[in-house]
């Protein structure tokens, strides 16, 4: 096989794909903007930091330990870049930044497996220093042994939400409350689909009676109404109406949120990739079949930045799109699993389903806030000046209203108030919310350093691979 | 000695991993200790509440996914080097600053060369 394959991102999907390249003979280039391998979900806590994997990874710990030790073995046959950034895609080739400096790298086959963050939803105060994503809370707790606070409110909706409460729990930082959006009912309706996972429901059991030993408050079906905070010292309490209609304060230091999540889609839309409106997930998704393959030739998608499904489902995919890869190459894998790995996906994806049923993203939240919330964090942009430039400047579509409100063009580029941002605009221009559009990922895809030297910059040659029974790959050369 | 952390300040709480060396940087111009393996955002709210001033508003800031993905934890080096607080690892020596200068205020770590009322990055 003469192809040069490269899979960004290390966590559960890159893992998996890496490890089929391997066995196929093939010496992939592995980039990843993590320190180390893990992805976030089985993000590795620093060299000599010493919790057990039991301690970091709960009931996961067997999982994450597998991954790492795969990936441990896999090293001497792959070519792995650890704290880089891949900051564009333009015709078959990657444009890499590390501290070092910038290169780019051709490539035959991509396998794009970027992963996700949380999906959010704007709370009037949530500029407020000590507002957080849930997923921040827990990579704070994982990965350097901290809590975001000493009285956190976990507040929007999802899995995560109660995971990580508990995760705080069980580091001695008990939860102020959990506040969760989703009504009880919602839970009930999706049981059907949720019982084709029965361990994970077992597992999402226990964790609610670890809340309820720890004596966390949880309530269900809530509306935030705003945080409540000081512009110099940050977060003082959240207030929520409750399900019956009565009014909730919560003291406390910090907020932990998030709405499920979102996947990270910016590489493959530079890629060229095609995108539809998911109706079930109200998110504009990647076109995928269902090996991973994309509507670029060569340009693979798997784990959770393609479909979130969480990490089990995104071994599999990353497996699968690695496979398909390989036999789009013309190379036949010599552990060809893919019908069972399809089959498994399947059953995640009617579980996924079941999860988004389960814990709506509170669409309607979007739609109600008040002019003055702000909606972009990055530069303070407000929900009144989102429907200003809709309303009165005619922007009736994503890319122009951020071209005229600035909201979707901070740093951030969009992650975290894209998606709330289009609720508002279809909520202001009454239409539905596929017509809103998307915004188009834009290079770099995060900030570069201005005084990146591109004077040395070398092609990074991918190894080719030529003959694919050979078990002893080439090794890859610097130009 | 163990890593500086003033309860009324602090936001960050360390709930493991204590047992590390301890590494002595500086933030606003006061000495705190951190441990190795910390990132600046960690070696930085362990210690007080903020990381940053908003540059479109009137608050304080602390970062917000801790994962690279919002750029809202941006720190910079006195000698003008920014630097993404949740995955830099801390260096002994490291000298931070965390305040806007404001060309009006004498308080400020830091005076701004061209001085004026609008708020300016950390030029010196």
């Amino acid at each position: 096989m003469a192809a040069r394959v490269i899979v960004i991102g290390a966590g559960p999907a890159g893992v998996r794909a890496a490890e089929a390249l391997v066995e196929a003979g093939v010496r992939p280039l592995v980039i990843d903007e993590g320190r180390r391998d893990g992805g976030q979900i089985y993000r590795r806590q620093p060299e000599g930091f010493r919790r057990t994997y039991a301690a970091l990874y709960g009931t996961e710990a067997a999982r994450a330990q597998r991954l790492h030790h795969r990936f441990d073995a896999l090293r001497p046959h792959i070519d792995y870049r650890p704290e880089t950034l891949v900051w564009n895609i333009r015709e078959g080739v990657v444009h890499l930044a590390n501290a070092q400096g910038a290169s780019h790298a051709p490539f035959d086959a991509l396998i794009v497996c970027t992963g996700a963050t949380d999906r959010l939803m704007p709370v009037p105060g949530w500029q407020y220093a000590g507002t957080y994503s849930l997923g921040g809370a827990q990579v704070a707790l994982k990965s350097q042994g901290c809590a975001v606070g000493e009285r956190t409110v976990m507040l929007g909706t999802g899995p995560l939400l109660y995971l990580l409460a508990a995760q705080y729990v069980k580091a001695g930082v008990t939860p102020a409350a959990v506040l969760d959006t989703s009504p009880t009912r919602a839970r009930l309706r999706a049981l059907p689909q949720l019982l084709v996972k029965p361990a994970v429901l077992l597992k999402g059991a226990a964790l609610l009676r670890t809340l309820r030993a720890a004596g966390v408050p949880i309530h269900r079906g809530v509306t935030p109404v705003r945080i409540d905070g000081d512009e110099e010292l940050g977060v003082r309490g959240v207030h929520v109406r409750l399900a019956d209609g009565t009014a909730l304060d919560v003291p406390a230091n910090a907020v932990a949120m998030g709405f499920h999540l979102r996947p990270e889609t910016q590489i493959a839309d530079l890629a060229g990739c095609a995108f539809a409106f998911d109706d079930a997930a109200g998110q504009w998704l990647p076109e995928i079949d269902e090996d991973g393959r994309s509507s670029v030739p060569g340009v693979y998608l798997a784990g959770d930045g393609a479909r979130v499904r969480g990490a089990d489902a995104a071994e599999c995919a990353g497996r699968l799109a690695a496979l398909a890869a390989l036999r789009d190459a013309g190379v036949e894998p010599k552990h060809d699993d893919a019908a069972r790995l399809r089959a498994e996906l399947a059953r995640f994806s009617r579980f996924a389903a079941g999860l988004r049923a389960a814990f709506p993203w509170p669409a309607h939240h979007a739609r109600q806030l008040p002019d003055t919330t702000v909606v972009c964090r990055c530069e303070g942009i407000t929900a009144g000046e989102l429907r200003r430039v809709c309303t009165q400047d005619g922007a009736v579509e994503a890319n122009r209203a951020k071209a005229f409100s600035r909201v979707g063009m901070g740093r951030c580029q969009g992650r975290f108030c894209a998606h709330a941002g289009a609720e508002v605009m279809a909520a202001a221009l009454a239409v539905p919310l596929a017509d809103v559009g998307r915004l188009r990922g834009q290079a770099p895809v995060k900030p570069l350093a201005v005084a990146l030297d591109p004077a040395p910059y070398a092609d990074v040659t991918v190894a080719t691979q030529d003959n694919a029974a050979s078990a002893t790959p080439r090794s890859m050369e610097l130009s | 000695m163990s890593p500086s952390r003033d309860p009324s300040q602090a936001r960050f709480v360390r709930v493991a991993e204590t047992g590390r060396a301890t590494v002595s940087l500086r933030v606003d111009a006061r000495p705190v200790q951190a441990y190795e393996g910390d990132t600046v955002m960690v070696a930085i709210l362990t210690t007080q509440g903020g990381l940053r001033d908003a540059e479109f508003g009137p608050e304080r800031r602390a970062g917000f996914c801790v994962m690279g993905a919002c750029q809202d934890c941006w720190v910079w080096t006195r000698t003008g080097q920014r630097l993404r607080a949740c995955t830099t690892p801390v260096r002994a020596g490291m000298d931070i600053v965390t305040r806007l200068v404001r060309g009006d205020d004498d308080t400020a770590p830091m005076r701004a060369t061209t001085g004026g009322e609008e708020a300016l990055w950390p030029l010196a």
